[in-house]
């Protein structure tokens, strides 16, 4: 199992490179020059261009600026936003908002998505049944931010019952509502794909057996059916846990909240490439490691896998 | 004289929604320190809870040019002049400002204006702030504001030295110094009303980072907090006594990534003032707000520009074809549907609200929709020379312009029977890159927002030779000696009205040969809450925050 892990780990240090480097790449890629546009219609003077250029690296060659990017990140430092503070800083105020958030969305999707899967695959056909599966196809089909604006009219400016600007006073019942918009789509996910396993394992032989056995209905359910049907939606939340911290990007700018996505955004519509990099390259690291978690978490449910890991 | 990272947001940004703008205050006021409970205007006493965006860089004046710092600058520094909401400029700490040759000014302070920090505001605070602004060593993005300042151009070198200073300003006392120009400029003290004319105290040049976070100024309020990405706190400055008095506590600014939640924030009480109505609420928030709604002219002319070499339009067939295109536009059409009334045609090649405006300059007819008179004039260049097209039309695809360039687009399709299309760049950033270089080709729109409310403004920046050819924003190359004395003359003009009777002719000369043709003047579109009262946009654009009371 250690060596396991340690082999996992290993593989983060080239796709790490792999992804700053491409990602470095692309920010260097895109049209515009971000100094020239700090001047907006009035040139800046070429004096004021080329010092701001050397202050961000921005007059070396690609490969440069990137070993540059690189050596200051061995050194623990970010780079610095135009606005001449440190990356690390916005970073350490954004990750903790997008983590909350995330946990909130993922929280959500989990306990709400595998008991309605749950209640539906066990009444396959009925109508409740039917009522959830048509709610989840209408959460897939209705993009994010119509939900997320639709909610905020109706619960905030209607209501009154929510917080409209989370960023203000970000606690977690100010995130619940943003939660559950960022968890939406894959609520209806989790929900589909629970309801898929149980109806297939409910007709697998050893469900039978068990049933065959005189054991009592609640119990074949959580131990024999549950266990054996969970594990492919443990495997989705854990992908969907680096999914959501990144893609948060839409519903950050809904509910003003100023975590990652919301930076990220910033970012690049300013043409702030450290900024950029960073914090791409931490959304990069936080999917790795929750790959990770989420492998070991499964060789926990299913005994099989650990079996082939070890070979 | 210009706009910088104002006219990025003007670029991304203007015509409809913006982008990047909007701020706003929580609705809970409980969190992050805020002033009271959630009772609104309540707890939180005279506090005046305002949108923003987060500021882009320190809050040094002579370093911030774009609208998120820039009010916030605005009420925390006091400049020689400041603007009322009609734009004439008042004395602020100037005593008084006097030339006999608008080249030549002696500038008097008045007495008793300190900083936050006790320190007094003396000439030396004035000279010292702009001297610094103007170095090019200091990298300072509005810089250019100083260029009529005699000695500026020594500054502009790879290798000038940190301190060396404008040898047009000089200290004659605590209380008095004099400026010399380059050249007359009859607007000059109107330019000292923006902000990176203010004076900085000598904390300033002891620690310049973390005055960029913690600003010491002399303005009606104070920053007392700022919260990277979600607000900043100004409370009154005791200590204030100019014209701009605080009538309230003060004022906080939420910044708003989406102007969306902004608009929901001010609809259920978390906001009290709004300067900006997301595109989506446009056509129902005069409705919805009555009274409340704000939607006024604002100092913000819109245009495109075809360079004047484009080989299909220069030459005399080129300019029937300028004048062809400008007559085939219905700008009426356009402001009233796809802008819904928050945009008015262009009448002149600047705005209402500035000084020296007119809608009557001869020749100001070619903005006069005409379809067939407009037909005659492209048949009739057609005679002369074929056109090579299509007409293109450039756009930053990250604003709001799709739809109001496929108007026009089509309009000229229609009118005139040429292949025309929009062309898009996916940012800003890259069109400009393409009219930077003059590689581009056909039409590009081109904005321009007023940095002081004069006309001149808005005509020796953009079409005069010495802003061409790279060297500042005449993106069309328009270079013509006529126009170029015409300005002179009017800026050395000691009264007012020779020298804008001098602007509207030098205008004439643009409607001849429209390097741009000019298309339609923005709307600032806004409003505010029932908890607040004598709520006044200024002519910037701005609202005038120390006049807005709370009722609540």
């Amino acid at each position: 199992m250690a060596w396991y892990v340690l082999r996992r780990v290993l593989q983060m240090i080239p796709v790490f490179f792999g992804a700053t480097f491409l990602v470095y790449f692309l920010v260097f890629s895109m049209p515009g020059d971000p100094i020239a546009a700090l001047g907006g219609n009035k040139p800046l003077s070429p004096a004021v261009q080329d010092r701001l250029r050397a202050e961000y690296n921005l007059d070396e060659p690609f490969i440069v600026q990137y070993l540059l990017y690189l050596q200051g990140l061995a050194q623990g430092d970010f780079g610095t936003t135009f606005a001449g503070r440190p990356v690390i800083d916005d970073i350490r105020r954004a990750f903790p908002v997008t983590a909350r958030l995330a946990l909130v969305a993922i929280v959500f999707e989990a306990v709400f998505g595998i008991i309605a899967g749950v209640i539906s695959g066990l009444r396959k056909g009925t109508w409740i049944d039917s009522t959830l599966l048509v709610t989840s196809i209408l959460v897939i089909a209705v993009p994010t931010f119509v939900i997320g604006f639709v909610a905020q009219f109706v619960f905030g400016v209607k209501l009154g019952l929510v917080t409209i600007n989370v960023g203000a006073n970000v606690t977690w019942m100010n995130l619940l509502l943003p939660g559950m918009v960022l968890g939406a789509v894959s609520f209806a996910y989790v929900l589909r794909l629970t309801r898929t396993q149980i109806t297939e394992t409910m007709t697998a032989d050893h469900v039978r057996t068990a049933t065959a056995k005189g054991l009592s209905r609640p119990r074949v359910i959580t131990v024999h059916i549950l266990r054996n049907s969970l594990i492919p939606v443990v495997t989705f939340l854990g992908v969907d846990l680096g999914q959501l911290m990144g893609g948060a990007i839409v519903t950050e700018g809904i509910f003003n909240i100023p975590g990652l996505g919301f930076n990220l955004f910033d970012a690049i519509q300013r043409g702030e490439s450290t900024k950029m990099v960073s914090m791409v390259t931490l959304l990069v690291i936080i999917f790795i490691i929750s790959n990770l978690l989420i492998d070991l978490l499964y060789a926990l449910l299913d005994p099989r896998i650990r079996y082939d890991a070890r070979k | 004289m210009t706009i910088s990272r104002r006219s990025m947001m003007l670029g991304t940004a203007a015509g409809g929604a913006a982008a990047l703008t909007l701020a706003a205050c929580g609705s809970d006021e409980g969190g992050s320190g805020g002033a009271g409970g959630g009772e609104g205007g309540g707890g939180g006493g005279g506090m005046i809870l305002a949108n923003g965006t987060e500021p882009q860089n320190a809050l040094i004046p002579t370093n911030t040019n774009e609208v998120g710092g820039g009010r916030i600058v605005q009420n925390i520094f006091s400049g020689l002049v400041s603007y009322d909401a009609e734009g004439t400029a008042q004395n602020e700490v100037a005593e008084s400002i006097e030339t006999e040759d608008s080249q030549h000014f002696t500038i008097t302070l008045a007495d008793g204006w300190t900083f936050t920090n006790g320190d007094p505001v003396t000439a030396q605070s004035f000279v010292d702030a702009w001297n610094f602004g103007a170095n090019a060593s200091n990298a300072q993005l509005s810089g250019y504001f100083f260029e009529p300042i005699e000695g500026f151009a020594d500054l502009q070198g790879e290798d000038v030295a940190a301190d060396a200073t404008l040898t047009g300003l000089k200290v004659e006392d605590d209380h008095v110094f004099t400026v010399t120009l380059v050249s007359p400029q009859a607007d000059f003290p109107i330019r000292l009303g923006y902000s990176a004319f203010s004076p900085l105290p000598e904390a300033f040049f002891d620690d310049q980072e973390g005055f960029g976070e913690k600003p010491i100024g002399n303005g009606p309020y104070m920053l007392t907090s700022w919260e990277h990405e979600v607000s900043a706190e100004l409370e009154v400055n005791p200590d204030y006594k100019g014209p701009r008095a605080p009538q309230n506590d003060g004022v906080r600014f939420t910044f708003y990534q989406d102007i969306e939640t902004g608009y929901n924030d001010l609809l259920s009480g978390g906001l009290d003032v709004i300067d900006n109505i997301p595109a989506s609420r446009l056509t129902s928030f005069e409705q919805e707000l009555g009274e409340r709604a704000v939607n006024q002219p604002a100092a913000i002319f819109q245009s495109f520009t075809i360079h004047m070499e484009d080989p299909n339009f220069s030459g005399e067939a080129g300019s029937l074809r300028r004048q062809a295109l400008s007559k085939a536009i219905n700008r009426q059409e356009i402001c009233d549907t796809i802008f819904q009334g928050t945009s008015s045609p262009a009448t002149d090649f600047s705005t209402p609200v500035v000084n020296g405006y007119s809608d009557s300059i001869p020749g100001s007819e070619v903005l006069e929709f005409d379809a067939e008179g407009a037909k005659k004039l492209w048949e009739e260049a057609e005679g002369m020379e074929p056109f090579e097209g299509p007409f293109t039309l450039a756009y930053n695809a990250d604003g709001d312009h799709a739809t109001w360039v496929e108007a026009v687009t089509n309009q000229l399709l229609n009118n005139l029977g040429i292949e025309a299309t929009g062309k898009s760049y996916p940012t800003f950033a890259a069109l400009r890159d393409e009219v930077g270089n003059r590689t581009i080709t056909g039409g590009f729109r081109s904005g321009w927002q007023a940095d002081y409310p004069s006309v001149f403004n808005f005509l020796g920046p953009l079409y005069g030779s010495a802003a061409a050819e790279g060297r500042g924003s005449n993106d069309a190359d328009y270079m013509n000696e006529e126009f170029d004395q015409l300005l002179a003359d009017g800026l050395s003009a000691t009264d007012e009205e020779t020298a804008f009777a001098k602007a509207q002719s030098a205008e004439e000369l643009l409607f001849r040969d429209l390097p741009a043709v000019p298309l339609w003047n923005d709307n600032v579109t806004g409003g505010s809450a029932e908890t607040v009262e004598n709520v006044v946009f200024g002519w910037d654009s701005q609202p005038q925050y120390h006049e807005i009371t709370k009722t609540a």
